[in-house]
């Protein structure tokens, strides 16, 4: 076989981004998306202590599909740079976007300058005092970046993910509609649709109403109290959309100290990546 | 932070995996920022900056509760009349730093961020050893400043989630400027009052008391302490000013609000009109 002498710029870099995007799309769907009490997470996920969803901040927070060694990696780091910046500012100083700008320099480096781009899409996600202050961040593993208005759908079979959920989608979903439209989206993926329960989802949201720490994860039996709550497109959305909120945060204080022991991540263990040295 | 290998880059400290520590991570990134890094220059610096006083410690019925006056000192003038002393640590836990104001003040909010870090690492709190060891090194990081006069000196208190029997789960432990740490049982004080208020716990405290029993003795305790103390300040009713206090229950850590401490306190100060010795 010969080697060629000269690969066109152009070519190189289609064939990084080529190679990326098919193994994202190969893991299985994230969904970030707002509604009125806050950000809504749900990503399919079997294992109960390898996270896809994670807490940055007090009031960020992240998701990631693709390779778990490189976004946990990413991950951490996002926790360090936020940590610094709140110690040595202020903890209003710690904002979604510098957070979501970090990732994006690093991911845009780390895909030019090495020879295998990270194989992740990340979302950035930030609640506000209000709904108008929330923002949702899009990195791809390029390194570009987009503010989602809505929602955002990762993973593989991202397209269709986004679509289904969009097509129920509306500014007032109470957190059980929410959930339940993510879920539905993300069980009808994909060529065998099938029935997604709690112990194949991982759910969390950043509570508008919980201070300091937003971020919260819905576990065991508030989480199936949300997938089991009725709740249709014609529900008095408005209405219930605080009840919800209230009623979630409720059941999650009351498992929340039972649950954290579960939530160990083998972070370190597996997310080591060798340090690579410069290209 | 020069280490940036491309435009704009998160330097390699942020994604070296291994530790899950903030202050390990400081000591990478941004040395310059932790208590016991910055070089001093010789001489006694005791005088430099005002001292905080009294912080006491006890536990209760499923429970433990941290307190501690108001006042700063420096020599012989009040530095400070509203000083804030205690402080939640975690979900679980309370620390309190007597000695130096301003390195109590960086150590408490290092130590704060030090348990939230390593808890959003690793997806789970360190464990209440786990914790008091922490602070255990911090303080040790802190000798040289100690040794010139710039004394801290914590007391540390929480709940054991791993302690099955719930009128043991309360624990505390106290340093000294070299960083030994020392588990107390039942309670313990801290700082230049503390003899006078470790002995009124001595008479009052006593198994099974009920959190709002707790709290009226740890009043009482700190109210012996400024009676006797000049560098502890006693409940200041006509700026309503009233000792801080952290209770640690099952349900979380959380202060106590200032209007339920300045019934209490109302109520020890009527108290010692009839009887000045409590």
């Amino acid at each position: 076989m010969t080697m060629p002498f000269y690969a066109s710029a152009e070519q190189i870099m289609r064939d990084r981004s080529e190679y990326a995007r098919k193994n994202v799309a190969r893991g299985r769907g994230v969904v970030v998306l707002k509604y009125p009490g806050g950000i809504l997470f749900v990503a399919e996920n079997p294992s109960n202590t390898l996270h896809k969803l994670g807490e940055i901040y007090d009031r960020v927070g992240f998701a990631a599909a693709g390779r778990y060694n490189e976004y946990e990696n990413l991950r951490v780091a996002g926790v360090r740079y936020a940590d610094l910046r709140g110690y040595s500012n202020s903890r209003r100083d710690v904002s979604g976007r510098a957070v979501a700008n970090a990732f994006a320099q690093t991911l845009g480096a780390i895909f030019t300058e090495q020879q295998k781009p990270y194989e992740v899409e990340i979302c950035v996600a930030e609640v506000g005092d209000a709904p108008a202050g929330d923002q949702l961040y899009r990195l791809t593993y390029d390194g570009s970046i987009v503010e989602e208005p809505q929602l955002v759908a990762m993973g593989g079979h991202a397209d269709t993910i986004e679509s289904t959920v969009r097509d129920t989608y509306h500014d007032s979903m109470s957190l059980a509609e929410a959930t339940q439209a993510a879920v539905r989206a993300l069980s009808a993926a994909g060529d065998t649709p099938r029935e997604l329960g709690a112990a194949n989802l991982e759910v969390a949201t950043l509570d508008r109403d919980r201070t300091p720490r937003a971020f919260h994860r819905l576990i065991g039996p508030a989480l199936n109290e949300l997938l089991a709550e009725p709740s249709g497109p014609d529900h008095d959305a408005d209405a219930d959309a605080d009840d919800d909120a209230g009623d979630a945060d409720i059941d999650g204080a009351a498992t929340d100290d039972s649950a954290t022991g579960d939530e160990q991540t083998s972070g370190d263990e597996s997310s080591e990546r060798p340090d690579r040295g410069t290209p | 932070m020069a280490d940036h290998r491309g435009p704009g880059r998160l330097p390699a400290h942020f994604t070296t995996p291994g530790s899950s520590s903030f202050i390990d991570f400081l000591g990478a990134a941004a040395p310059d920022l932790l208590p016991g890094r910055r070089p001093l220059p010789p001489g006694i610096a005791s005088e430099l900056a005002p001292h905080g006083t009294t912080i006491i410690a006890l536990t209760f019925d499923r429970g433990v509760l941290m307190a501690g006056d108001r006042r700063a000192t420096a020599g012989n003038v009040i530095a400070q009349r509203d000083a804030e002393k205690v402080a939640v640590a975690d979900s679980y836990s309370a620390i309190g730093i007597a000695g130096t104001a301003g390195i109590a003040h960086e150590m408490t909010k290092l130590f704060q961020v030090e348990l939230e870090h390593y808890e959003k690492i690793e997806g789970t709190p360190l464990t209440l050893e786990g914790k008091a060891n922490r602070l255990s090194t911090m303080v040790r990081g802190n000798l040289g400043a100690a040794m010139q006069g710039l004394v801290v000196v914590p007391i540390f208190a929480g709940l054991d989630l791993d302690v099955d029997d719930a009128a043991r789960a309360g624990r505390i432990f106290t340093y000294d400027p070299t960083g030994g740490s020392y588990e107390e049982r039942w309670f313990h004080g801290v700082g230049s009052g503390s003899i006078f208020a470790r002995n009124a716990l001595k008479k009052r405290w006593r198994a099974g008391l009920e959190r709002d029993d707790a709290i009226r003795v740890a009043l009482e305790a700190l109210y012996d302490a400024a009676d006797d103390d000049t560098a502890t300040g006693g409940p200041d009713i006509t700026r309503d000013l009233y000792p801080t206090m952290v209770v640690v229950t099952p349900d979380g850590a959380v202060m106590v609000r200032d209007d339920d401490l300045a019934v209490v306190a109302q109520r020890v100060i009527a108290g010692r009109r009839d009887n000045p010795g409590g």
